[in-house]
């Protein structure tokens, strides 16, 4: 399939046009998207109608912008104005957002053809995209097994090549862990790069919207145009957007590279065998790979499944049966609220309001959340003494290959365990890259993990870029 | 009112202030009162999925003229979000200041020479308002209920006193005087009957220099009247409560104007777990010196000492006029005033037309410039008009403006020539002779009554000095 | 040190969010919630009186916007997406208590 850089050129060059593009999108979507329940909701009218927007703006001969008639799926918790748009959930089922997020706005001033929304585990709750209330995803390359999740629609819209690019969002590992699941790039960018104005909550504080692609530069590339200042976002970060896609061959010669052994403890063989290949690949290009440890990974995963269901089980509450979506009818309005609530979020999503209900409640909070707090604050710290001796850090983006579907659901922990080399990041507010690195068990694709400091995102693609050029080659 | 021997209330009130700001605390919404039901909402202050909210300068600059002008210490301060289910409240939880407002400890001195502490003043979003539909109108009783969301993220500033009031009567001088500084800042309209300023009051009881009693608080008291009422009402409740050998739990109690009587709302045990934690969606706010300087250097006077440069202006002022400065120096008429003094119009009158006509009006004292004014009092002193008239000259000119010498022609305000008082008066002796001898043999008491009949007969329209001087022409 | 959760916990904590739960329920999100309380318990047992919290990665502050007036959304709009409205306003069924 051709990459974003080459529809957008070919679309701007007059080579295609971006409806026969999106046709080609619409076409694929169709053919899979029954088997393999990607797209939630698909827009076919909305996308031919961009497309031809986009087409008549070249007719007049102006520039659309760098993602000129690029076929895009957006994560089901993005609003788009008029759109259908629920997280997922039942709860939302049938809600079109009255507004656009920041970042639909600018993907669509860059030209993008959004294709509709891609399923996700309910409220971004998941790691296998087996939570939705629409049905699980399957993964494209073995549809037994699970894409990975929660926005495990968005990579399997790439990996099926029903898009190009895709959006998702990664609160401990959303987009990483499945695009190492997939065999794509993933992105987490740093904490108030991208903003989240338009996307639903699930943890303000570590929540970050990136790309999906088939490579490093796509990924560059829709990362460039959704990066950026925004005013509706008071976390945003104040500088402007980075230049990412010019830097993507600037290599790694010279730079210091930490294998952090956190970040491999407890994967499959095949997974250290891939970011142990990795590492020789990285030196070989120039680059000093050293052993480091940073044991305050452990506590990631503690930290984050205190802090991220406290904050949920406050963005979750505005879902009460008055304003929008499912209203269960009662009695009172308690009542209703509750009969409402009960209705229209799955297990998983109850799980998490409770225990974060739990760690917020007067005579637990010091124990659990105050006390995860300081342990983001260590973990903080942690990684700027890390950053202090090295450029980027390396390691496993998670501990296996795709698995089964039902492998991990009924036991909570095993599932919260497939995003336990990803959390730290968040925590961190750090940016990090998954980018397929060799294969394994059943010939399926392994995520290497690079980790860099806030704003290093043009170091991280440089890097990922050297693993990828040795993997085609 | 005075307590059963040997008692002594402890008050602290909370008040809540709505701020004068164009738009909303944390989105761009209209700040208005009375717009048409949910006209003024967005996606943030609906709280609709994915929205996010955005301090609103403004609001912050004017809380710090609040702390300023309450002696606070401006702090670093953050956000945390009170979590409770509430339909008036879009996203089930309040973003409001917790263990770090921006304005921390202060004090405000009132007219009768004491001090209430203030502890904090901080700042908060306003929720939506809800309408109950049944027979009852009120929450109790009502079959469903109607919410409008313009109310919501309205910018509120919560000022908590120190338990420092001992009476109902300073409870209700130091809300007023609050009320006075906060208009004085232009952080609030101090409109009590709008809501923009709403109480709440910790009561309890003890004998004098015991330890504090069990407090109750009583919520949203809308008045002074209230206030003062509730407040001595829920004293006594403790204190029979006590006498009779009861205890008193600590709970929030509703005020019920029409029965004159405070009700248990909740319990202790029943008090909301607001698992309160920083909002992730704010940032922390540090306001530096140099705006903390502007701010301070942007204010005006505060009320008492306004007050204390009229009161300079007036020979041993009566506690009527006293009350009438208060009234004038709140709704920032002090200039008004002040030039109708420099004119050499009577003091008392000035007081009382600003405190009465001006006060029952001062949304459209706009309308009205000093000229007129002073044109409009010194027409009444020199008997051109008579009070109602000059009453009557006032309130057009507050509704339309204009120039009160034509007001008064076009509402046929001519003053009464002499002769045609002369007749009225005449007629009036001859049909009230009993009257008229007494008056004639120094029963001085009688001018009213025949001021009364002369004002009856001219609706209005006769000067009382005038008809004083024709009678006494006659005697 | 936090002590094991116990059933009435997860009553009450439903009861807070707003959620109903069976008898089933109640048990099983006892025992999956007490699983991972007790993997949390690794940071709970930490000492850590002299670390600051952190709410945020990066230490931004006074972030804020001009009072200026921005356009809303149309009533319309707004009640469309409502489960029930009436009169230009959202309708709900009876309010028990008044706001805390
Ligand atoms: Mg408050
Ligand atoms: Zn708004």
């Amino acid at each position: 399939m051709k990459s974003a850089i080459d529809i957008a050129n070919d679309v701007r060059t007059g080579a295609t046009t971006a409806v026969a593009e999106a046709e080609r999108s619409l076409a694929a979507i169709r053919s899979r998207n029954e088997e393999l329940n990607v797209f939630v909701h698909v827009d076919d009218e909305g996308a031919l109608e961009t497309a031809q927007r986009v087409d008549a703006q070249i007719a007049r001969g102006e520039d659309p912008g760098a993602l000129a008639g690029v076929p895009l799926a957006l994560k089901d918790n993005l609003c788009h104005v008029g759109k259908l748009t629920t997280a997922g959930s039942r709860i939302l089922e049938g809600w079109r957002s009255p507004y656009s997020a920041t970042v639909v706005n600018l993907v669509l001033k860059a030209g993008a053809v959004p294709m509709g929304k891609t399923n996700m585990d309910e409220f971004a709750m998941g790691s296998s995209t087996e939570t939705s209330y629409y049905g699980p995803t399957r993964n494209p390359l073995d549809p037994a097994r699970v894409p990975g999740g929660s926005s495990g629609g968005s990579a399997a819209a790439v990996a099926a090549d029903m898009t190009p690019i895709a959006l998702g969002s990664d609160t401990g590992g959303s987009i990483r862990q499945p695009a190492a699941l997939c065999g794509l790039v993933g992105v987490k960018p740093t904490y108030g790069l991208v903003s989240r104005f338009g996307l639903i909550a699930f943890a303000s504080s570590l929540d970050q919207i990136g790309p999906f692609a088939k490579n490093v530069t796509d990924a560059a590339l829709l990362l460039e145009v959704i990066a950026g200042h925004d005013p509706r976002d008071s976390t945003s970060l104040p500088e402007g957007a980075p230049s990412l896609v010019a830097g993507v061959d600037a290599g790694v010669a010279g730079k210091r590279i930490g294998l952090v052994r956190e970040l491999l403890e407890g994967a499959d063989d095949d997974v250290v065998a891939a970011v142990g290949r990795a590492r020789e690949v990285l030196t070989e290009a120039g680059a000093t790979v050293v052993d480091l440890s940073i044991p305050e990974c452990r506590l990631g995963l503690s930290a984050y499944y205190l802090i991220a269901p406290a904050e949920a089980s406050s963005n979750l509450a505005r879902f009460d049966g008055v304003r929008y979506g499912l209203r269960v009818d009662a009695d009172d309005v308690a009542a209703m609220n509750e009969a409402t609530r009960t209705l229209g979020f799955g297990a998983e999503v109850k799980r998490r309001i409770m225990l974060g209900t739990y760690a917020l409640s007067a005579g637990y909070y010091d124990a659990y959340y105050g006390q995860a707090l300081k342990v983001r604050t260590q973990m903080i710290n942690a990684f700027h003494r890390a950053y202090d001796q090295v450029d980027l850090l390396l390691g496993a983006t998670a501990p296996s290959v795709a698995f089964k579907f039902g492998e991990k659901t009924s036991n909570p922990l095993a599932m919260y365990l497939s995003d336990v080399f990803t959390i730290p990041t968040n925590l961190a507010g750090d940016a990090a890259i998954s980018v397929p690195f060799g294969r394994g068990e059943g010939d399926l694709p392994i995520g290497v993990q690079l980790l860099g400091p806030g704003r290093s995102e043009a170091q991280l693609f440089a890097a990922a870029r050297v693993l990828e050029v040795e993997q085609t080659s | 009112m005075t307590l059963p021997d040997g008692w002594e209330m402890v008050v602290g009130l909370e008040v809540h202030t709505e701020l004068k700001t164009t738009t909303k605390m944390f989105c761009g919404c209209a700040n208005v009162f009375g717009a048409e039901p949910n006209t003024r909402v967005c996606a943030v202050c609906l709280g609709l999925p994915g929205s996010l909210p955005v301090l609103n300068v403004r609001a912050v600059e004017l809380a710090m003229a609040i702390g300023s002008a309450v002696h606070s210490t401006i702090s670093p301060s953050t956000f945390h979000r009170k979590n409770y289910f509430y339909p008036d409240m879009p996203k089930d939880f309040q973003i409001s200041q917790y263990d770090l407002p921006i304005n921390v400890g202060g004090y405000v001195d009132l007219p009768d020479g004491s001090r209430v502490s203030i502890e904090r003043a901080h700042l908060e979003e306003d929720t939506g308002k809800s309408t109950h539909l049944g027979a009852s109108g009120r929450i109790h009783g009502a079959e469903r209920s109607l919410v409008d969301y313009n109310r919501s993220g309205v910018p509120l500033v919560e000022i908590v006193s120190g338990p420092d009031i001992r009476s109902s009567a300073q409870a209700r001088l130091y809300a007023s005087e609050l009320r006075g500084i906060l208009i004085a800042t232009g952080a609030s309209d101090g409109r009590m009957e709008e809501g923009s300023m709403r109480i709440d009051a910790n009561v309890s009881v003890r004998h004098a220099n015991e330890p504090f009693g069990t407090r109750c608080e009583i919520k949203n008291l809308n008045s002074l009247r209230s206030l003062g009422r509730a407040i001595d009402f829920e004293a006594l409740r403790q204190i029979d409560l006590l006498n009779a050998g009861g205890v008193v739990r600590q709970e929030t109690r509703h005020w019920d104007e029409t029965l004159g009587a405070t009700s248990t709302m909740r319990t202790k045990e029943e008090a909301e777990d607001y698992r309160y934690f920083r909002e992730p969606d704010l940032v922390d706010l540090a306001p530096d010196l140099a705006w903390q300087e502007r701010v301070r250097d942007g204010l005006g006077p505060m009320p008492a000492e306004r007050r204390a440069a009229l009161a300079a202006r007036l020979n041993e002022p009566t506690s009527t006029q006293l009350d009438a400065l208060q009234v004038v120096v709140d709704l920032g008429f002090d200039v008004l005033v002040a030039a109708a003094l420099d004119a050499d119009v009577d003091a008392g009158l000035v007081l009382a037309r600003a405190a009465n006509e001006l006060a029952a009006d001062a949304e459209n004292i706009h309308s009205l410039t000093t000229d007129a004014f002073i044109t409009t009092l010194l027409m009444e002193q020199n008997g051109e008009l008579s009070a109602t008239q000059a009453k009557t000259v006032l309130l057009e000119l507050l509704a339309h403006g204009g120039d009160p010498r034509a007001i008064a022609n076009a509402k046929g305000f001519e003053q009464l020539s002499a002769d045609s008082l002369g007749d009225v008066v005449a007629a009036l002796i001859q049909a009230n002779p009993d009257e008229w001898s007494r008056f004639r043999e120094g029963d001085e008491k009688l001018a009213q009554f025949f001021i009364g009949q002369v004002m009856k007969v001219t609706k209005g329209q006769a000067n009382g000095k005038a008809v004083i001087a024709e009678l006494n022409s006659r005697r | 040190m936090a002590t094991p959760l116990r059933r009435e916990d997860v009553a009450k904590v439903a009861k807070l969010a707003r959620l109903s739960l069976s008898d089933e329920e109640l048990d099983m999100f006892t025992e999956q919630l007490g699983q991972i309380l007790e993997h949390a318990n690794d940071i709970a047992a930490l000492q850590l009186d002299d670390v600051v919290a952190t709410a945020h990665p990066f230490g931004l502050i006074n972030v804020m916007r001009e009072d200026v007036l921005e356009p809303c959304l149309s009533r319309d709009d707004v009640l469309a997406m409502a489960p029930d409205s009436e009169d230009g306003r959202f309708a709900v069924p009876r309010i028990m208590g008044e706001a805390p």
